[in-house]
């Protein structure tokens, strides 16, 4: 399995922010989006997630092989962490939430309601949705946000797991994460013209 | 999907969220009628089918943005827009839900509630009828009007005046089949045409809302 993105231009708000997006990640392979706020990271990120219609340009993959973790986590408050996992798990019709749970080191925090977490256990929770969902692209938009550096290193080793099992992910982040993976630099592909001329998009 | 519906069931219950609201609204404004209008049975039994009727509406427009509006600030509505099941279903699931904690309740109440008003014997099952058959309507429209306001900062207002003249053919149908169980009339044509609407939104407006939360998340 292979994801090829071609010629890829997208907009935020009606403004064209990428153009000409070209990469290509194949399995087993880890890509790091780097570049400065606003450049678009996010953006690309949900372009290829299904949230938004690219304004051109094609991907080789359905938005379906893709598991996209946003800066929200989407938790439910009143949810134990448990009940918040295996509500994933059933959505995404995969059995078993124990791996997740432990691989992200929630075992003992399973029965504690999600709005009695810290910051870096919400962020752990969502980040544990990740292998629940059973999606071989993982898009991830600055998943480290929040995390200690232990926590950090666990979502390393659960990021190269899920490559060894020749998966993908694309990661959007500002820091180190500990492994080598290939890093595209977001800034030339900065949309040059700023106004993308669609009587419709005023409306939509 | 289930898993959705159970999910919405179990939140609604939990602290904070919001079950109850729309019954203790609907409670409020039947023990409420009596002491504005006055204490004559004779004019309470004539208008106990509008006020249930209007009541019941309005304690179910109380409670609708809270619909899509929690999962879109924390995030899951993105979740699960990109999730394997279809945001048609998802929008079926969530109209469920709301008629679950609400509709299901305002009309199990409605009979009860109805004594305060002095609403004859004969009343009881048509209003019992008539609220099963068209709550469904009044929660389907009402998630479609907050599929369309879902990301609007303070949409509550717009999206009352987007849901209100939808709500009123089930009114005026609902409240016309009590009245006319009440004067001893056939009631089979404005249930059928309550019935009508409600099968008529519940087919079309999953599909429109669907689309609504799709260009919202743009």
């Amino acid at each position: 399995m292979e994801l090829q993105v071609s010629d890829l231009s997208c907009a935020r708000g009606g403004v064209p922010i990428l153009e000409g997006v070209n990469f290509t990640v194949s399995g087993g392979e880890a890509l790091f989006l780097r570049g400065p706020n606003g450049i678009g990271k996010t953006t690309l990120l949900r372009t290829l997630a299904g949230l938004q219609p690219p304004l051109a340009g094609s991907v080789s993959v359905p938005h379906e092989s893709l598991a996209y973790a946003a800066h929200a986590d989407g938790l439910k408050a009143t949810l134990t962490v448990a009940e918040n996992l295996k509500f994933w798990a059933r959505i995404f019709g995969t059995k078993g939430i124990e791996h997740a749970l432990a691989h992200f080191n929630l075992t003992e925090l399973a029965e504690r309601q999600a709005q009695n977490l810290s910051a870096g256990q919400k962020r752990r929770l969502g980040l544990a949705r990740l292998l629940v969902t059973g999606r071989p692209i993982w898009a991830l938009d600055e998943p480290t946000v929040s995390l200690d550096t232990d926590s950090v290193a666990l979502f390393a080793q659960a990021v190269q797991a899920h490559l060894e099992g020749g998966g993908m992910a694309l990661i959007a982040t500002h820091i180190d994460l500990g492994f080598e993976a290939r890093v595209l630099d977001m800034s030339p592909f900065k949309a040059k013209t700023p106004v993308y001329d669609d009587f419709d998009e005023a409306f939509l | 999907m289930i898993a959705l519906l159970t999910r919405d069931l179990i939140l609604a219950i939990r602290a904070g969220g919001g079950f109850g609201l729309g019954l203790a609204f609907f409670l409020i404004v039947t023990i409420l009628v009596p002491f504005g209008v006055g204490p004559e049975s004779a004019i309470l039994s004539v208008i106990a089918p509008g006020i249930l009727w209007v009541g019941a509406l309005l304690a179910c427009l109380l409670s609708l943005d809270r619909i899509f509006a929690l999962d879109f600030e924390d995030g899951s509505l993105d979740l699960l827009a990109t999730a394997p099941i279809p945001l048609e279903g998802v929008v079926a699931m969530k109209a469920a839900a709301h008629w679950v904690t609400t509709g299901l309740p305002l009309t199990l109440a409605a009979p009860v509630l109805g004594t305060l008003l002095h609403l004859p014997v004969e009343g009881y099952l048509w209003m019992l009828l008539s609220l099963a058959i068209g709550t469904p309507a009044l929660s389907m429209i009402g998630t479609f009007g907050a599929a369309l306001t879902v990301g609007l900062k303070r949409g509550g207002l717009l999206m009352s005046l987007l849901v209100l003249p939808l709500y009123v053919p089930t009114l005026i149908f609902g409240a016309e089949t009590v009245k006319r169980a009440l004067d001893g009339l056939t009631t089979a044509t404005p249930a059928l045409m309550l019935a009508g609407v409600t099968l008529a939104t519940c087919a079309l407006l999953p599909f429109a809302a669907a689309a609504a939360i799709r260009i919202n998340l743009r």
